[in-house]
């Protein structure tokens, strides 16, 4: 039977910061826009987003989106399209403010302007000092965030679809985008939204990883659905870690933690960090402690049976400084990790937490592909914005606040083009394609009707567990190589999924299993970009990349300075350039990157 | 058990799919724990704890801030005192 088709102008896969911004614009200028969400728009993960969105608003003291444009390519490690961050960042105060307007309860200063504090990495004067640039709602502003544009978006009468479950695209033989198929999962009915723009706004998928710090809605649907439908993906070998998640849980212990005193010691009780870091030691950067966290694991000096976590150790610290200057941490660890932290130290991994890469686009918000006439041709009908995207904004390694801002200026950017699209494109929607609606429902039936299949549960445990082993924070040549094989094994047993439970409404398991359809393909990809990249660059660390003359810090420019596309088909990876021209400046030259 | 109790049970245990993961733990321990053979009051008292913003959700669930509701304190002080699944804390040593 064929499913029901609901016609709109737009439809939008996701209702976090990305998709609620691209819904106003659409909304707004009168288009009928629907919005597909798993969780209440409200309960997206970008609620959990407290440091702030960057803005050189400027504020508190001097500052220009030119010295926010060079600290972005430079936390980038040059990877990022100069042409999208001088975009980004220009935009940054516009929307903003635009955001205030909607009625965001940023903090203020005491002549009523937006405060601003300083975050890591945010310089004046092109990395001389530095500088308050992030915009913050208390410790809330992610949540504050989602709130203010939802209700901007009740206002302008978009239509949300709360509960429902994007599958797959729909994509007719010329490659246009012809709208989405989604399940309600109240009924389990399958319907297929027709639309002139399909916007993808899904989210990272941090959960491909045993430790991480994402909720467990983040299983990458857009990244999935995308690589079904034939589009690569973009720089997947680059994800961002915090050194210290509870082992097992993945729950974040802040930084300050070691800032009060705590101390990381191995199996044998050794402070390690002296080895690797004689003066900073603990207080070392990010990513020198979870490189060093990890090679104490990988040569066996790791804690517990399977010697697979390190331990932080505040016992020493006098307990009430704990409570008066780590409050909430004991909680954290008496819940999650299980030890109470004033007697015991707490069992912590390097945890996944941002994906740099993604569905790649250009700095409309527009899904671009490598095609005859060039690198970046336009993929008609489809957008995608903010951590499902790759626009590249982050390149290698993203800056703080910088993903609230990316969501604000690309979700708002999808939106605009699509607008201006659909007031040229025709008023009759295309003929649906039935072969692509047909691949969606054949997901969904092999899956109900799978025996003696694989369990959804061990097969996600395998893939993470695979993930965390051979594709961490720090990447070893002969572990990389076993973990293409491993995670290719997953993929099979992924193929094969079953469900006891085939009932129709609010089946959570089948929820979860299609869910891993589309973790496995984001998996893959990473394993696959990561063991193929041959040097260090920002968040891709590799122990046979060392730090030379010719390549500073393993970073390859000669040979690496270039964008991963990986292809679901064939696995095959196809390589685009960077975009080091900006659109008005000057191009930010290559250097070591140091802090 | 019948349709109706299904469908309830299914969408509170979505529900509990938050924007936060030391939520989503904290829900996905109690489920683990209660199973299908959740009592219809403390069905009640869940679906007015979900309501909650996640932060909001956050402070009550760690024992930050105490509800005002004493039967939803006694679903809260059940939900802190779930077993630790976590098999690092467990096997660790």
């Amino acid at each position: 039977m064929n499913p029901t088709v609901r016609k709109f102008d737009a439809v939008i896969v996701g209702a976090g910061g990305a998709g609620l911004r691209a819904a106003i614009q659409l909304s707004e200028s009168g288009f009928k826009t629907a919005v597909i969400t798993k969780v209440f728009p409200t309960r997206s993960h970008t609620v959990a987003a407290q440091g702030g969105v960057a803005a050189s608003l400027g504020n508190s003291e001097e500052d220009n989106w030119h010295w926010h444009m060079y600290d972005t390519v430079k936390g980038s490690d040059w990877l990022g399209d100069q042409d999208a961050i001088e975009f980004m960042c220009k935009k940054a105060n516009e929307c903003v403010i635009e955001l205030e307007h909607y009625g965001m309860p940023f903090d203020r200063l005491d002549n009523g302007r937006i405060y601003q504090r300083p975050f890591g990495g945010h310089m004046s004067n092109f990395g001389e000092k530095p500088v308050r640039r992030s915009c913050a709602a208390a410790d809330r502003t992610g949540h504050a965030m989602l709130h203010a544009m939802y209700q901007r978006n009740v206002k302008a009468n978009t239509q949300f679809f709360v509960e429902w479950m994007a599958l797959d695209l729909v994509r007719d033989a010329e490659g246009e985008v012809l709208g989405v198929t989604a399940m309600d999962m109240e009924t389990g009915e399958i319907v297929v939204f027709h639309a002139k723009a399909t916007i993808f706004a899904t989210g990272g998928a941090g959960r491909i990883y045993y430790s991480s710090t994402n909720a467990f809605i983040n299983t990458g649907d857009g990244l999935g659905i995308a690589a079904r439908a034939g589009i690569p993906l973009e720089d997947m070998e680059f994800w961002q870690f915090h050194p210290t998640g509870v082992a097992g849980a993945g729950v974040l212990i802040t930084e300050g933690v070691r800032g009060e005193g705590g101390i990381l010691r191995n199996a044998q009780g050794e402070r390690f960090m002296e080895r690797y870091a004689p003066n900073a030691k603990d207080l070392a950067s990010r990513d020198v402690v979870s490189r060093a966290m990890t090679t104490e694991i990988n040569e066996g000096r790791g804690c517990g049976p399977n010697k697979d976590f390190v331990l932080l150790d505040i016992t020493h610290l006098d307990p009430a400084t704990i409570m008066k200057r780590l409050p909430g941490i004991r909680e954290i660890a008496i819940q999650f990790a299980g030890v109470d932290c004033i007697k015991e130290p707490i069992p912590v991994v390097p945890t996944c937490h941002y994906q740099m890469g993604g569905i790649p686009t250009n700095y409309n918000g527009q899904v671009v592909i490598p095609g005859k006439r060039s690198q970046n041709e336009i993929v008609p009908g489809f957008y995608a914005a903010g951590e499902c995207a790759c626009a590249s904004v982050h390149g290698a390694n993203r800056l703080g606040t910088n993903s609230l801002l990316d969501l604000l200026v690309f979700g708002k950017s999808a939106g605009e083009t699509a607008v201006e699209t659909l007031k040229l494109s025709p008023k009759a929607h295309k003929d649906l394609p039935q072969s692509e609606i047909d691949r969606a429902l054949a997901r969904v039936d092999r899956l109900n009707s799978q025996k003696d299949g694989a369990n959804v549960h061990e097969t996600r445990l395998a893939m993470q567990r695979t993930m965390q082993k051979h594709a961490g924070v720090f990447r070893f040549a002969d572990l990389l190589k076993e973990g293409v094989e491993k995670i290719l094994e997953v993929q099979k047993d992924v193929q094969r999924t079953e469900i006891k439970d085939k009932s129709k409404v609010f089946n959570t398991a089948r929820i979860e299993a299609l869910e891993l359809d589309n973790l496995i393909e984001v998996a893959v990809s990473t394993m696959i970009s990561a063991e193929a990249r041959k040097e260090s660059r920002g968040a891709h660390v590799r122990n046979d990349c060392p730090d030379t003359a010719e390549c500073p810090d393993g970073r390859d420019d000669k040979n690496w300075l270039k964008h991963s596309l990986w292809y679901k088909e064939g696995n095959r990876l196809d390589y685009k350039s960077v975009k080091l021209t900006p659109l008005t400046v000057e191009t930010i030259a290559l250097k070591k990157r140091a802090y | 058990m019948d349709e109706a109790r299904r469908v309830r049970i299914g969408r509170l245990r979505w529900h509990c799919r938050r924007a936060l993961l030391e939520l989503d733990i904290v829900f996905q321990r109690f489920w683990g724990e209660v199973g299908d053979d959740i009592d219809e009051s403390t069905l009640d008292l869940m679906e007015g704890l979900l309501a909650e913003e996640d932060h909001d959700l956050w402070e009550l669930v760690s024992g930050r801030r105490q509800s005002e509701d004493p039967a939803q304190q006694r679903l809260l002080a059940r939900l802190q005192a779930t077993p630790n699944l976590n098999t690092f804390a467990t096997e660790r040593h």
